[in-house]
C-alpha cells in the first residue's frame, strides 16, 4: 500500500507507456499558514491519472482530499511541486487562462450542488457557455440537450427550490457536462443525497464515464467507491493506497441481472 | 461573456432585491429629479426675460425725465421736469441712426363698450410706437400723424382689452368709451404677453398723445407739450452706447445742465439691464445644479455601500461563476454593470420624477420652465459616471476574490 503502486496501476489500466496521463502530478505540497500554525494539507503527492479512467478518493476528514481535487480543477495553486492538466504546467498558467482550462477542460460537481439561487435549471446549465470562448451561438440549445441527457427534460423552467436535493446534483451535473470536459471532478457528490437517489447518481457517472469522460470523485462511503475502477486512499497529506479493481460494479449489468 | 449577458445577470440580481434596489438609488434619484427641476426652472425663467428683453423692441433706448439717482435729490416727482414734444423733436432731428421715435404718456381708467366696463392703461402715442416697440396691429391700422394733430377720438387696443371688451368679435370699427368719451377703435394690437415687472403688456389702450394729453390724462396733471417717455428706435448699424451718449449731450444742452451737475433726465438701454438679469440667473440656475450634483455623490456612496454587501453576500456565486470559467475581468464587469444599471435606474426614475416636477412648477407657480433634453441626457450620463466611479471598488474587490475561498465561504 504505497505509492509505487500506483505505478503498476496504470501499467495495468493497459495505457501505452507513451501516451501522457491526463493529470499528472509530482510532490505536491499544499500548506496552509495560518498565524504561527501551518497546515500541511498535501505532502509530497505524486500521481498519474489517464484519460477515460473513474477514480474514487477516499480517507479521513481533514485528510486533504478536498485540497487534491481544488488543485486538480486549476481553482488553487500547489504551494511546491509539479501539476500538469493535459500536458500544461498549471504553476505557468495566468489567471485567465486557468479560467479557461477549467471551462473548456473540466466540470464540477460539488456536494452542495451549488446551484444560483432563483435561476431556472436551463440558465444554471447555461452558465458555463456563456464564460466559454468562443462563446458558442446556440447555448440554450446545448443546454437543454444536456438536461435531457440527465433525465430532467421536463423541468428546465424549475428553480432549486424546486427541485430535489437529486434532480438539483443533476442540473450540476448537467451544468459540469455542458462544455464537454475531458475531467469531471465531484467532491462528494452524494453527501448530501440518500442512497437510492446516489445510486442514481453513480449511475449518472458510471454512463459519462463509459462515453469516455474521465471522472474522479471523493467519497467517504466505500459502497459509492465500487463504482470506481481505481481507489486512492489519503492520509494525512500522503497517499496511502492506490488499488485498481477489476470488477466495478456496473449499474447497467445490475439492472440486466 | 457578452455585454448582453452581463446585463441580463446585473437585472436579475437587482430584481432579486427589489426594494433594496429601489432605496439604494434613492440618493441618484433625487439627484438627478433636482438637476432637471432646477435647470427646467432656471432656463424657463431666464427664456421668460428673453422673450421679455425681445418684447421690449430691439435697438432700442428710452429716455425717462428725472435723475436715474433712486435715492438723490431727483426722487420726488415734483422737482422732475418732463420730456417734451421738444425733446423728442431734437433727438428725432439730431441724434444720428434714429428709424422710429414714440413718446408715451401714461394714465388709466375705465373703457365701456356696450355693457362691458374694463379699466385699464391708457396711453398717449406717435405714430412711431408701433415700430419702437416692435408691436405690429394684427387689424385694423395704426395710429397716424395726422390723427395726432387733428386730437383723433381714435383708439388701438391691446389684446386683453380686445378680449375683455369684445369676447370675440372683431373690435375694428366699433365705439367704446374711454373716460365718457367715445373713440373709435381702428386697430388691434398684436399678443406682447408679460413685462419684466409681471405686468401684462396686451392690457393698454393706444391713443393719438394730442388726444392723450388734452383729453384723458388730464389737463390738469400735464404740461401742454409733455410726452412721458420716449422711445427711440434705431438702425442696425447703429452703436446704442454711442447714441446714449448722443442723447445725454443733446439732452444736457437743451436742460442747460453745468458741467459736474447731475442729469434731470435718463437714458437706458432696457435690454442691456434685462440681459445682465439673465447672466446672474443662468449663473444661480447652474450652481444649484452643480450642488445638486452633490447629492448624486451621496447616492454613488450609497451604491458602493450596497455593492460591497452584494459582493459580500454573494461570495460563494462569484466562487462559482470563476468555477465553472469566469474570468476576473467578467467578474468585474458583472458588478461594474450592476452599479451602472443601478445608478440608470436611478436616473431614469429621477428624470421621470424631474420632469413632473418641472410640470408641476410650471402650473402651480405659473412659472415658464424649458426642459432641455440635453440636460437630461447630462443628468443621465453623471448617473452612469457615478455608477462606474462608486462600481469600481467593490467589482474590483469580488474580481479579486480566490476562486476556492468564495467557494468555500458561507
Ligand atoms: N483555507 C484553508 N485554510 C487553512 N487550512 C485549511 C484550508 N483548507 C483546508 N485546510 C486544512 O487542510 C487540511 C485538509 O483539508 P481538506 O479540505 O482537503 O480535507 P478533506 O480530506 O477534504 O476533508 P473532508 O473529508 O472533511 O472534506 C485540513 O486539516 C484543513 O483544516
Ligand atoms: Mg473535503
Amino acid at each position: 500500500m504505497s505509492t509505487s503502486k500506483q505505478q503498476s496501476a496504470v501499467a495495468a489500466s493497459g495505457a501505452p507507456a507513451t501516451l501522457q496521463p491526463l493529470i499528472s502530478a509530482s510532490n505536491l505540497t499544499k500548506v496552509y499558514t495560518m498565524g504561527e500554525q501551518t497546515v500541511r494539507a498535501l505532502d509530497g503527492v505524486s500521481l498519474e491519472i489517464a484519460e477515460g479512467d473513474f477514480v474514487a478518493i477516499m480517507g479521513a476528514s481533514g485528510s486533504g482530499k478536498s485540497t487534491m481535487m481544488n488543485l486538480i480543477g486549476a481553482l488553487d495553486q500547489p504551494t511546491s511541486g509539479t501539476l500538469k492538466i493535459d500536458g500544461r504546467d498549471v504553476a505557468t498558467m495566468g489567471s485567465d487562462e486557468l479560467a479557461d482550462l477549467r471551462n473548456r477542460s473540466i466540470g464540477f460537481v460539488f456536494q452542495q450542488f451549488n446551484l444560483l439561487a432563483r435561476t431556472p435549471a436551463l440558465r444554471q446549465v447555461m452558465l458555463p457557455l456563456l464564460y466559454a470562448h468562443p462563446r458558442p451561438e446556440n447555448i440554450e440549445e446545448m443546454a437543454r440537450a444536456r438536461l435531457v441527457a440527465v433525465g430532467l427534460g421536463d423541468r428546465l423552467d424549475h428553480h432549486p427550490r424546486q427541485l430535489s436535493g437529486g434532480q438539483q446534483q443533476r442540473v450540476a451535473i448537467a451544468r459540469a457536462l455542458v462544455n464537454n470536459p475531458k475531467i469531471l471532478l465531484a467532491d462528494e457528490p452524494t453527501g448530501a443525497l440518500d442512497t437510492k437517489t446516489s445510486e442514481e447518481i453513480m449511475a449518472l457517472f458510471t454512463e459519462l464515464n463509459r462515453q469516455g469522460i474521465t471522472v474522479i470523485l471523493v467519497t467517504h462511503e466505500p459502497d459509492i467507491a465500487t463504482y470506481a475502477r481505481r481507489q486512492i486512499t489519503f492520509r494525512d497529506g500522503h497517499i496511502v493506497d492506490d488499488e485498481r479493481r477489476d470488477h466495478a460494479r456496473d449499474p447497467q449489468r445490475e439492472a440486466a441481472q | 461573456m457578452t455585454l448582453v449577458d452581463s446585463l441580463r445577470i446585473a437585472l436579475a440580481a437587482l430584481r432579486a432585491n427589489l426594494l433594496r434596489s429601489i432605496l439604494t438609488t434613492l440618493g441618484i434619484v433625487i439627484g438627478v429629479a433636482s438637476v432637471i427641476v432646477l435647470v427646467a426652472v432656471g432656463s424657463g425663467a431666464r427664456s421668460g426675460v428673453e422673450k421679455q428683453i425681445a418684447s421690449l423692441g430691439s435697438n432700442m433706448l428710452v429716455v425717462f425725465s428725472g435723475s436715474s439717482r433712486v435715492m438723490g435729490r431727483a426722487a420726488g416727482a415734483g422737482t422732475q421736469l418732463p420730456l417734451s414734444e421738444g425733446d423728442l423733436a431734437a433727438i428725432r432731428d439730431k441724434v444720428s441712426g434714429v428709424t422710429a421715435i414714440s413718446g408715451q404718456l401714461n394714465g388709466s381708467g375705465p373703457v365701456v363698450y356696450g355693457n362691458t366696463n374694463w379699466t385699464t392703461t391708457l396711453s398717449g402715442a406717435h405714430p412711431g410706437y408701433t415700430t419702437v416697440r416692435d408691436w405690429p396691429v394684427t387689424s385694423g391700422r395704426e395710429l397716424t400723424a395726422q390723427d395726432v394733430r387733428s386730437t383723433a377720438k381714435v383708439a388701438v387696443i391691446g389684446q386683453t382689452v380686445a378680449t375683455q371688451l369684445f369676447a370675440g368679435d372683431d373690435p375694428v370699427g366699433a365705439t367704446i368709451r374711454v373716460k365718457n368719451t367715445p373713440f373709435l377703435v381702428v386697430g388691434v394690437l398684436a399678443p406682447k404677453g408679460s413685462s419684466n415687472f409681471g405686468r401684462d403688456q396686451d392690457d393698454i389702450v393706444l391713443m393719438p398723445m394730442t388726444t392723450a394729453r388734452n383729453q384723458i390724462v388730464g389737463k390738469s396733471q400735464v404740461q401742454a407739450d409733455q410726452v412721458g417717455q420716449i422711445y427711440v428706435k434705431f438702425d442696425e448699424s447703429t452703436d446704442l452706447k454711442e447714441a446714449e451718449e448722443e442723447i445725454e449731450s443733446l439732452m444736457r444742452q437743451r436742460r442747460r445742465i453745468l458741467p459736474g451737475a447731475e442729469d434731470n433726465f435718463n437714458v437706458r438701454n432696457l435690454a442691456e439691464f434685462m440681459k445682465a438679469r439673465t447672466e446672474v440667473l443662468s449663473t444661480m440656475t447652474y450652481l444649484l445644479a452643480a450642488t445638486s450634483l452633490i447629492s448624486l455623490i451621496v447616492g454613488g456612496i450609497g451604491i458602493m455601500n450596497i455593492m460591497l454587501v452584494s459582493v459580500t453576500e454573494r461570495t460563494r456565486e462569484i466562487g462559482l461563476r470563476m468555477a465553472v470559467g469566469g474570468r476576473k475581468r467578467d467578474i468585474m464587469r458583472q458588478f461594474l454593470v450592476e452599479a451602472v444599471s443601478l445608478c440608470l435606474l436611478g436616473g431614469v426614475i429621477g428624470t421621470v420624477l424631474g420632469v413632473i416636477g418641472s410640470v408641476l412648477v410650471a402650473s402651480a407657480a405659473d412659472w415658464p420652465v424649458l426642459i432641455d433634453p440635453s440636460v437630461i441626457a447630462l443628468a443621465l450620463a453623471a448617473a452612469g459616471i457615478t455608477g462606474i466611479v462608486f462600481g469600481f471598488f467593490p467589482a474590483r474587490r469580488a474580481a479579486a476574490l480566490n476562486p476556492i475561498e468564495a467557494l468555500r465561504s458561507e
